[in-house]
């Protein structure tokens, strides 16, 4: 009897339309698509993309050299040199990531004790030149500079489940 | 027959307008069939499909198209350059020749020849040679496998496919195309659709494997043999045989409406209200909507079914389709004697 039904079921391809009607009704569903460029999806505020080195609301750069990130870097991108400053402190000298040994898994800003070095939401960014992958201090304390707002904010959603 | 070499250029002249009114909306309508196919498999899998180009992606596939002819032409060290070269204009022709038979309208078909439906299976025949050729001239054991692959399918449900034409045959009692239409008069019940329902559904089976479609790809199979016969085209060669292959889908969909389903006679005939209006006349808008259903139906079903494997395709063409369809034709030849389907009627 078994093998009788399941003879007429497929001579009569029952299944074969039962199967045509599930790719109809996907036919007529909402689309997953995003149009990437107009539209984008949302980001969490603990994304880590683009790195940035932040500064104190009265312009000083928070970053003391404790080199910790540099420890703690799986990758061994970050390269720290340090020097005494006029006033006593502490100052990096040389604050290099390289981007192409990064692996964006957020340890630097993990163990950074006065959250200097950050990783920011920042996720379109690309080289054109030889070398460019090599984010020096300068160009991660402009980065810091224009996205300080977003960072803070950021920061500030997380801070209760820190 | 004109007579002074003037009226024998005028007869020329129209005749090549006439071929170019159907092959040039023919060429644009393969065009957009690939645009559809992309967008309607994109929409079955949940994606937009392509929408980048255009309003709508509406200019993408001219976008393809110039790609292709752009490219350069690749001749294989160890082809036989004439074949090669060759092969995909003989896979194009039958497919576009084909059209010469095929009534849009009561009155508008090119040749109204009396055999239309034995000219019809001789050019569909013809399409496989193109592919054998391909597949031989390339020597690439690839592309040989899936010539070898189509050859034998493409024979096999050749058969199926002619049994079927033969139930309607029997019914309609004439080979012209535009006679055929015209015994389906008198409604949608009145259409060879329902007497030769088996048929029917055996005609576009067989119509998918006679095109190499999905489910019966086997012949392109990409994941098994990369792209078949096809495999060492680049560039325009491709482009023709893709050009053939969606011509052939198309050409398949539109004999489907016209065997099948009463090419332009309209579905509303004979009934009451609706049949007087002007929905109730048969148009050429009708034959183009039907055929635009078939070829949906193809997207929908390689959207839909995996691939055969290929000794279930041979098992499903040998030993199910063509004894259904002998036994279908003996039963729709019952049906003619005795009188249960009227011609025309």
């Amino acid at each position: 009897m078994n093998a009788i039904t399941r003879y007429l079921k497929s001579l009569l391809l029952i299944e074969l339309g039962q199967g045509l009607m599930v790719t109809l009704r996907y036919f007529f569903r909402p689309k997953f698509t995003i149009n990437y460029p107009e539209e984008k999806t949302p980001k969490s505020n603990r994304f880590r993309g683009l790195h940035a080195l932040r500064r104190y609301p009265n312009g000083e750069e928070r970053c003391i050299a404790c080199k910790l990130c540099e420890a703690v870097c799986p990758a061994l991108a970050i390269t720290i040199d340090s020097t005494q400053r006029d006033d006593g402190t502490r100052r990096t000298t040389r604050y290099e990531i390289d981007l192409f040994k990064c692996i964006y898994c957020g340890f630097c800003e993990e163990s950074c004790p006065v959250d200097s070095i950050v990783e920011t939401d920042i996720l379109e960014y690309h080289f054109e030149n030889r070398g460019e992958h090599i984010m020096t201090k300068e160009k991660l304390l402009a980065i810091g500079d224009r996205f300080e707002e977003s960072i803070a904010e950021n920061r500030r959603q997380d801070a209760a489940y820190r | 027959m004109p007579e002074t070499w003037l009226d024998q250029l005028i007869y020329m002249i129209i005749l090549v307008l006439k071929i170019l009114l159907i092959v040039v909306p023919l060429i644009l309508t393969v065009a957009y069939y690939t645009y559809m196919e992309r967008k309607v498999i994109g929409y079955m899998q949940i994606r937009r499909g392509p929408n980048r180009i255009g309003p709508l992606g509406l200019a993408q596939p001219f976008a393809d198209v110039f790609k292709l002819l752009l490219k350069e032409i690749v001749l294989p060290e160890n082809a036989n350059k004439f074949l090669f070269v060759l092969a995909p204009i003989l896979s194009l022709a039958p497919a576009f020749a084909a059209w010469v038979v095929i009534p849009f309208d009561d009155w508008a078909v090119l040749a109204d020849i009396d055999a239309g439906l034995l000219y019809l299976l001789a050019m569909s025949s013809l399409g496989v040679y193109g592919l054998i050729i391909a597949g031989w001239a390339s020597n690439s054991k690839y592309a040989f496998l899936g010539a070898l692959r189509s050859t034998a399918q493409m024979v096999s449900y050749e058969i199926a496919m002619g049994f079927a034409l033969v139930g309607v045959l029997i019914l309609s009692g004439t080979l012209n195309l535009s006679e055929i239409v015209l015994a389906q008069q008198g409604g949608v019940l009145d259409w060879f659709w329902l007497p030769l329902l088996p048929l029917f559904v055996i005609y576009i089976i067989s119509g998918l494997a006679e095109t190499n479609r999905a489910p019966f790809d086997v012949a392109e199979g990409e994941s098994e043999i990369v792209a078949g016969f096809h495999v060492e085209y680049a560039g325009s060669g491709f482009a023709v045989f893709f050009l053939a292959e969606y011509a052939n889908m198309i050409l398949i969909s539109a004999l489907t409406a016209l065997m099948f389903t009463g090419g332009w006679l309209s579905p509303f005939e004979g009934i009451p209200v609706l049949g007087d209006t002007i929905l109730g006349e048969g148009s050429i808008i009708w034959f183009l909507s039907k055929t635009v259903f078939f070829m949906f139906l193809f997207l929908w079903f390689r959207a839909t079914f995996p691939r055969y494997r290929y000794d279930q395709i041979m098992r499903l063409g040998w030993k199910v389709l063509v004894p259904i369809t002998i036994v279908w034709v003996m039963v729709a030849a019952v049906l003619s004697v005795f009188g249960l389907v009227v011609r025309g009627s």
